[in-house]
């Protein structure tokens, strides 16, 4: 580190007996003894010590340190603590004047009693437990967090929820508006994907124009709804974690508390609403985005005109189709938006906890996309939709 | 002022001074405890605020000065005790009762917790436009008065991130005024200050309590700011689990009930001189 490091001497000791009592060692230290050097380990000493027997004393003396910091600070402590394990006096006075002061100083406020965490790695159990336990109130909270929306949502068809009307048309514009490119694109390339899938096999038959209905109710059904959903848990419910935490951060949560807004009306309903109404929108949108990449490969690569691509999309589409895949993408926007006010609000108050919030948010909600895609279509079946 | 407040200098009073009559007691806080889950923070506080009061929480750091705030203004409840407002117990009143009662309080964040999607006008707006029945333009004007009195004029149309920490707080204290409260709660206005500027928070704070005839609850562990404006006061130890002391802080300094407290009020010792004239100049200035 310092300049004159490679030519300074390396720190050396030497064991000296004191000539004037037996029981007494003086142990010279000379050189340099900086952090960076290799310094010599107290155990050496400590074994260097043992060989000699009833030693009472052991005595510092630095007059030929030429240089020092922290270095010789951790060394002088740690043989102190070895030594007064053996029962040997420490007699540190022959240290430089500063090292005694900031020795002394570190020594000014004694250890707090019970402030030290143990080290100790806890056994698997203890372990499985504390998860368990955490698991169980976690769950707990969601379930707290789900009544106080639906209290919310009654609230609000009751008209006495307060928010912003601004609020909910900035969050609209935010989620719904400004997807719209990276929605295009995805379901576009989502749709010549779909295509491509099908005419491999179909092309075999000869029956490619059935390329057309596949890709529309693939989409329609499961796969527009199911591309926006992840889109919004990416896009949105991170920037929905990541706000309300950093207001949870900066106690604004708290300063709409005591002006008696409730954080559940005033935050978390405009971003529900928001994303319900646009979510649909969103997928009907990409289902003909979705189209549209189909028919771009119906055309250049199956040679079909685009009229017979449309009469057949046309004839192989029912409206359920549509509608059940518009009530999914409700359904994920819930979710999507449910996860991210969930984690934000639930965030601590550290920068920490918001980058956790944000994963934990995207994370959810992709899990219950997925789950909820599940069970719904498990419901259509039975229903026959 | 600093009369009445003498006889509640006591280590643990096991009522809330007794002596002050209900007519002018604003808040009282009857054997509270503040606890996390099991662990008890401190236990029997007891004290009483008068109207118009500057009451200082005190104590060193970590001592749950914050989270008695936090208990008094609604924002958590306490392991057990109550809190009263001219008689009404805030946790016991129903939710529109304790609606009205939030209504009455300002309360400044340490860190001002000024909302950071809005500008500064908006944020004094919100409260405003919710609570009464202003017109956009009235509620626009009122803000710009509010921003006026604590020195941002012209500042309406600034989002907090634009703004420097000083000016943050005090667009907080002007939106803690916004509805005109009765109680204004301050957590720890001058930290992160500079000596200047908390001084003239200290004068600020002063000024608008005597104009809008408000109490003021403060966490702070200032020394100077407390012998400056605080008239009364309450002194929490964590390691008794208890308040040690509550009453005017000149009195406290004058006869301390624990050599603790006499610490912690003489700068660990040895600067009642410095105290004790800030003390001096406060009577001087007419207070």
């Amino acid at each position: 580190m310092t300049s004159f490091a490679h030519n300074a001497a390396p720190p050396r000791y030497e064991i000296i007996p004191d000539p004037s009592s037996a029981d007494t060692i003086r142990v010279q230290l000379s050189g340099t003894w900086r952090i960076n050097q290799e310094l010599p380990a107290e155990a050496e000493i400590q074994q260097d010590l043992q060989g000699r027997s009833g030693v009472q004393r052991v005595v510092l003396e630095t007059n030929e340190v030429t240089a020092w910091d922290s270095g010789l600070l951790t060394f002088v402590r740690r043989l102190d603590a070895s030594l007064s394990e053996g029962g040997v006096r420490f007699d540190p006075n022959g240290l430089p004047e500063g090292a005694r002061r900031l020795l002394r100083l570190a020594a000014a406020v004694p250890e707090r009693s019970g402030a030290r965490r143990s080290a100790a790695t806890e056994t698997f159990f203890v372990r499985v437990g504390k998860e368990t336990l955490d698991l169980v109130r976690g769950m707990s909270e969601v379930a707290r967090f789900l009544g106080e929306v639906t209290i919310a949502c009654g609230r609000l068809l009751q008209g006495k929820a307060r928010f912003r009307r601004s609020d909910l048309m900035l969050t609209i514009q935010e989620v719904g508006a400004q997807a719209l490119p990276i929605v295009s694109l995805i379901s576009f390339l989502v749709g010549i994907i779909l295509a491509f899938l099908g005419s491999v096999q179909l092309l075999q038959f000869g029956a490619q124009i059935y390329v057309a209905p596949l890709v529309a109710i693939g989409m329609a059904r499961d796969m527009a709804a199911m591309m926006v959903g992840i889109i919004l848990a990416g896009r949105t419910g991170a920037a929905f974690a990541a706000q309300l935490g950093t207001m949870q951060v900066n106690e604004e949560i708290d300063a709409l508390s005591t002006f008696g807004f409730a954080p559940m009306e005033f935050l978390v309903l405009p971003r529900m609403l928001a994303l319900v109404l646009m979510t649909p929108l969103l997928c009907l949108y990409a289902v003909f985005m979705g189209i549209l990449g189909g028919a771009f490969v119906g055309m250049t690569f199956l040679d079909l005109p685009p009229l017979t691509y449309l009469q057949a999309t046309q004839d192989g589409v029912r409206l359920t189709d549509f509608s059940g895949g518009l009530i999914k993408a409700a359904v994920y926007g819930i979710v999507v938006a449910v996860a991210g006010c969930l984690r934000g609000v639930q965030c601590g108050r550290s920068s920490a906890a918001v980058g956790q919030a944000t994963t934990s948010a995207v994370v959810t909600s992709i899990i219950f996309i997925v789950v909820s895609m599940a069970i719904l279509t498990v419901v259509y079946d039975v229903l026959g939709i | 002022m600093s009369s009445a407040s003498s006889e509640a200098v006591e280590p643990t009073p096991s009522v809330a001074a007794p002596e002050s009559t209900a007519a002018d007691s604003h808040i009282v806080v009857c054997d509270m405890i503040m606890a996390y889950g099991s662990f008890v923070l401190i236990q029997g506080i007891n004290f009483t605020i008068r109207r118009g009061d500057v009451f200082v929480i005190m104590g060193g750091s970590g001592c749950g000065k914050s989270t008695l705030m936090r208990q008094m203004v609604g924002l958590k409840r306490p392991a057990r005790g109550e809190v009263r407002y001219n008689g009404i117990s805030f946790w016991d009143v129903d939710p529109e009762g304790r609606e009205q009662l939030m209504q009455g309080f300002g309360v400044l964040y340490q860190q001002g917790a000024l909302w950071s999607s809005m500008t500064l006008a908006e944020n004094i707006a919100l409260p405003l436009g919710e609570y009464t029945n202003l017109s956009p333009a009235e509620i626009r004007e009122l803000a710009s008065l509010k921003l006026a009195l604590v020195g941002l004029a012209g500042f309406e149309d600034y989002y907090p991130s634009e703004i420097s920490g000083g000016m943050r707080k005090r667009a907080g204290l002007a939106r803690a005024m916004a509805l005109d409260p009765e109680v204004l709660f301050f957590d720890e206005p001058s930290a992160g200050l500079d000596p200047i500027s908390s001084r003239l928070l200290d004068d600020l704070i002063l000024e608008l309590r005597d104009s809008l005839g408000a109490t003021v609850v403060m966490v702070t562990h200032e020394l100077p700011s407390i012998f400056a404006i605080a008239n009364n006061s309450v002194f929490l130890d964590p390691e008794t689990k208890s308040q040690l002391a509550t009453g005017d802080p000149h009195e406290i300094l004058a006869h301390p009930p624990d050599p603790k407290v006499e610490k912690f009020l003489t700068r660990g010792g040895g600067e009642r001189e410095m105290t004790s004239t800030i003390g001096a100049s406060k009577e001087a200035t007419g207070e």
